[in-house]
């Protein structure tokens, strides 16, 4: 019955801290750590998609499968780095690359209104026809100044979302 | 793909879980008009999950907590080391032994019993002592230091037990004072030998949690036997699913629509020697009982609640939570608003959609507003 946070060594979790721009203390890491073997119940050094699923409150989640595409498969290095941007200490640039990227999914750097589509198709599934989709998101990129053919890039994001309100932040439970 | 449709159908009893959620976990609505901004910033969602991969209160019912480890020091190891030699050595052989002896008398006297006194009143008396008899046997065997708080349960029709559920012992430990009739989940191995052979004379209702059918004809039984002057008492771990003690999760409603006394049973494990919540998962009952026979002892608290009744305008959901509350307060659990068949089944896609359902609402609304 070894415990799980003896086998990091200071040297792992000073890089893991490095890797994730000392965005999070060596005790949150430490509980990360616990947190990740628990969830990789097969010990394979990394949570599928079903591990994650297992988990009822992220699988209730309407944005889980898009989710899923950014966090299957992450190593312990990787899903301290996914999760540091949720830290209290990440920059709010960050936070909104976050947000940037679970738009544009596949990752060509730009959202496109189908992109915005997408998005809200999990946010509102069956309750929303498409039709009423795309008039709601056309309606409210023109009031913005935008039209429907426009691709939003990360600039355009940053503007449009960067407002004091905008609070991303988990705290990670020290025991 | 991920929430399988076959979640949906068996879950007869399941309780709708916006019931219990605080309402501020649903969806925020917003005042004002629709804006561009307010559409791409899915942070809250994004926070949501974020928090449900850092720690969620489900799997935290499910967590064994291993024991302080005290041997650390260099005075205190030898010392610790002894322990271990008594308790492998001396008290695991002992009580295996203590145990065969008792399964030997139990088994000489119980076929007997079964087969000669068929359809007699006697056997059925004398069955229940036997039975009572074995798990006294059982609690010994881990050295069990239990005390019970309140008044013993008498064997009379229309009312039914209820407790909070951290291990197949607590059956045991309830049995050795009372032969309940306890409904279970069917186990393979001896455990279901001993279900099949032993514990059905003593009223005992076995069901597969995963089989539709199965739930009908048990909760036709159920409602059989509370009816039946004659049988043993009846006990239902209404949680449906083994958790750590720290936690209680959501009460199957089935125990409160039999129109009967309710009595709460509340138990808690003192975890000084060993924790004795048995995470079936990772372990067998087998290895969770060599786990207990292997420590010193085995540390509990037994209280029998106040009987509860169905008031008037009550629905059958909120007194099986008004009863969770007595017993999460008696034993000192934290209360959190899952389904314990989660641990086996995913979550079914009704409560993503009532999500979906408000945010699309609220997107509709101000969009006939602008």
């Amino acid at each position: 019955m070894g415990n799980a946070s003896s086998m990091l060594t200071q040297y792992d979790i000073e890089e893991v801290q490095e890797h994730c721009n000392y965005l999070f203390s060596q005790q949150e890491i430490v509980s990360l750590y616990e947190r990740f073997c628990q969830l990789d119940r097969s010990a394979k050094g990394f949570i599928s998609e079903d591990e994650f699923l297992s988990i009822p409150e992220f699988s209730l989640n309407p944005l889980s499968k898009r989710l899923l595409r950014m966090v299957d498969g992450l190593n312990f290095k990787d899903f301290v780095s996914f999760l540091s941007t949720f830290s209290a200490k990440a920059s709010v640039q960050q936070k909104i690359e976050l947000i940037f990227k679970v738009y544009d999914i596949d990752g060509k750097g730009k959202v496109t209104f189908k992109d915005l589509v997408e998005v809200l198709r999990d946010q509102t599934g069956s309750f929303m026809t498409e039709e009423q989709r795309e008039r709601v998101i056309t309606n409210v990129l023109e009031e913005a100044g935008y039209t429907r053919d426009c691709t939003l890039s990360l600039e355009d994001f940053t503007r449009i979302i960067d407002h004091p309100g905008l609070k991303m932040e988990v705290e990670v439970p020290i025991d | 793909m991920a929430t399988s449709s076959v979640a949906g159908d068996i879950e007869l009893d399941r309780p709708n879980l916006e019931d219990y959620l605080p309402s501020d976990s649903l969806p925020q609505e917003f005042p004002r008009n629709l804006h561009l901004r307010d559409l791409l910033d899915i942070s809250p969602v994004l926070t949501e999950a974020a928090g449900a991969i850092v720690d969620d209160s489900f799997t935290r019912c499910f967590k064994s907590n291993s024991p302080e480890p005290w041997n650390w020091n260099i005075y205190l190891f030898p010392l610790w080391c002894l322990g271990v030699v008594i308790r492998y050595g001396i008290l695991f052989p002992l009580r295996g032994l203590t145990l065969l002896v008792g399964w030997l008398a139990f088994f000489a006297a119980f076929f007997p019993v079964h087969f000669l006194l068929k359809g007699q009143k006697m056997r059925s008396k004398i069955e229940r002592k036997l039975v009572e008899m074995m798990c006294s046997v059982f609690v010994a065997s881990w050295t069990g230091v239990i005390k019970y708080h309140g008044p013993r349960p008498s064997t009379r029709p229309h009312q039914v037990f209820v407790a909070n559920h951290t291990s197949m012992i607590d059956f045991i430990i309830l049995e050795q004072m009372t032969a309940f009739a306890v409904i279970m989940q069917k186990h393979p191995g001896w455990v279901g030998f001993i279900q099949k052979t032993i514990l059905e004379s003593v009223g005992c209702i076995w069901f597969n949690r995963n089989d539709l059918k199965d739930r009908e004809v048990v909760a036709k039984k159920l409602r059989d036997h509370v009816q039946h002057p004659d049988s043993n008492p009846l006990l239902i771990f209404p949680e449906g699913t083994c958790v750590n003690n720290q936690y209680t999760v959501m009460f199957k409603k089935g125990a409160f629509e039999l129109g009967c006394a309710v009595c709460p049973i509340a138990i808690k494990y003192n975890k000084i020697f060993v924790d004795a919540f048995w995470n079936s998962k990772k372990q067998s009952f087998t290895m969770h009982l060599v786990r207990l026979m292997t420590s010193w002892a085995v540390v509990c608290d037994v209280w029998y609640l106040e009987p509860q009744y169905l008031r008037d305008g009550e629905t059958a959901i909120e007194f099986a939570e008004r009863v969770r509350d007595m017993i999460a307060a008696r034993a000192g659990l934290k209360k959190v608003p899952w389904d314990g068949y989660l641990k086996h089944n995913r979550p079914s896609p009704k409560h993503t959609e009532e999500k979906q359902r408000i945010f699309a609402d609220s997107v509709l609304r101000r969009l006939e507003e602008s």
